[in-house]
């Protein structure tokens, strides 16, 4: 008798995945957005293990509620450019795994920035059946500071909305690394790159 | 905005062609701006005859040099200062620095708001001035702001953006940082032509620019650790985010988007 309850929870637990990558799918890139930037906001304000800067709290908040809305394969392929292409899938498989870390790193030492901090969201243009949109955001600043810009490129893909680049105050991360990329690709190739970004998650300094 | 869009600024442009188009705004330029702004185009332009490499930074090697000079400059002097002006020295005291500051910077940037055409830029920023001196203690305090009326944030390196002139080669200059040949120029220019050189009292002067040095690198205090933890190469991302963030500026935040380059 147990083997049809398996497949009966099985199919559940199917169908239960199905609604919810349906539900992710359906909730607009600008509702994401807002809807990940106000969780994350609330826990930066809240948070005593943050507040009281718990490095493994802080970057356990970024993976589990930031990453995974972002697509990796993607800003990594595009940071390489025409790169991408010379690179074997296993070196590709470790550059997206490296980069990752990285942007984890980055990611969790610039959150605490964000402090007591109010996002504005504006109003999005373009189509609404479009695949590709750019979702803009502000940060409010104090005493007359004119407010900082913060713009994520998204696709829509199979799982939903994903981001494929942030643009802060008009620095676009993808364009910038793709000149870091390209430098240690051409002083000793595609496996340059790889041990360099290895060595920068591993905390050695990069000489 | 107005009829007149800005041009592609970012690089030297290689083919033959387009080179009339810049020569012809830096006309309109230096009538406006006369001896600065063909000091500026000369620069400019002449930079653009040795491309070699990388064509917006064929000083990449000197300036290496440079930024590895900066390094412990500003790690053991410039640094510290400001970290212990942040600490140390009373809000109402940086505040009143970064007004007065600013003050200048919105007068030039109204200036600039005019030179593009951009008259409710250049309302704003006169407005702010007018009231920020006249009311707030020569711009040491920002009433302006307080009545909500925002920063138009031009300077002459935008114009010259705006009409066209490329950016020229890139350079990093110990404890100022990273620019470009137009825009250094433009600062060069916002800093000979401030109302600052008029104080007469060459001590006080030399306290206002010293206190506006301290006040600047505190400003960017925050920046520099994320900067060791995100780039590869701090060097290679200084020289990007500046040029990305220049051209935004130019554009007034929508530049075209950027080509796959080397």
């Amino acid at each position: 008798m147990a083997f049809p309850l398996d497949i009966a929870r099985g199919l559940a637990t199917l169908a239960f995945a199905v609604v919810a990558s349906a539900a992710a799918a359906q909730e607009a890139p600008d509702a994401m957005v807002k809807r990940v930037a106000q969780e994350v906001l609330q826990i930066i304000n809240t948070d005593p293990k943050v507040a009281a800067g718990d490095q493994q709290r802080i970057r356990e908040v970024v993976e589990t509620k930031l990453l995974p809305n972002f697509d990796f394969e993607r800003i990594t392929a595009l940071a390489m450019g025409r790169n991408w292409r010379q690179a074997t899938p296993e070196q590709q498989k470790q550059l997206v795994e490296q980069f990752r870390q990285l942007l984890v790193r980055t990611y969790s030492g610039a959150l605490t920035q964000y402090r007591n901090q109010t996002m504005d969201y504006k109003p999005m243009r373009g189509d609404a059946a479009a695949t590709e949109v750019t979702v803009r955001t502000e940060v409010v600043r104090q005493g007359g500071q004119a407010p900082v810009p913060i713009d994520y490129s998204m696709a829509k893909g199979p799982a939903g909305w994903k981001v494929y680049d942030v643009i802060v105050g008009g620095v676009s991360l993808v364009t910038n690394y793709r000149d870091e990329f390209n430098e240690q690709i051409k002083n000793g190739g595609v496996d340059n790159l790889i041990k360099t970004l290895t060595a920068k998650n591993q905390g050695t300094p990069a000489k | 905005m107005s009829a007149a869009g800005p041009s592609q600024g970012a690089n030297c442009a290689p083919s033959g062609g387009s080179a009339a188009a810049p020569a012809a705004s830096v006309g309109v330029v230096a009538t406006a701006l006369l001896r600065g702004a063909a000091l500026a185009a000369v620069l400019a332009l002449s930079a653009c005859a040795s491309t070699p490499g990388r064509p917006y930074d064929p000083f990449e090697a000197s300036n290496r040099v440079m930024y590895a000079i900066n390094e412990p400059l500003d790690k053991h002097i410039a640094k510290p200062i400001a970290q212990a002006w942040v600490d140390y020295v009373p809000t109402f005291v940086q505040k009143a620095v970064s007004n007065y500051v600013n003050n200048i910077d919105d007068l030039f940037s109204g200036v600039n708001g005019l030179l593009q055409g951009k008259l409710d830029k250049a309302g704003n920023d006169f407005g702010r001035v007018l009231i920020n001196t006249g009311f707030g203690l020569a711009g040491l305090i920002d009433i302006a702001s307080d009545a909500g009326i925002p920063r138009g944030g031009e300077d002459f390196g935008q114009t010259f953006g705006f009409w066209g002139i490329p950016q020229g080669p890139y350079l990093f200059i110990p404890l100022w940082g990273p620019t470009t040949v137009r825009d250094g120029t433009g600062t060069i220019l916002r800093f000979v032509w401030s109302p600052t050189t008029e104080i007469p009292d060459v001590a006080l002067r030399n306290v206002i620019y010293g206190l506006g040095a301290i006040d600047l690198r505190a400003q960017a205090l925050g920046a520099t650790s994320l900067l060791e933890q995100a780039s590869l190469d701090p060097y290679t991302f200084v020289r990007r985010a500046y040029l990305q963030r220049r051209q935004f500026e130019v554009y007034d935040g929508n530049p075209p988007p950027e080509k796959d380059e080397d």
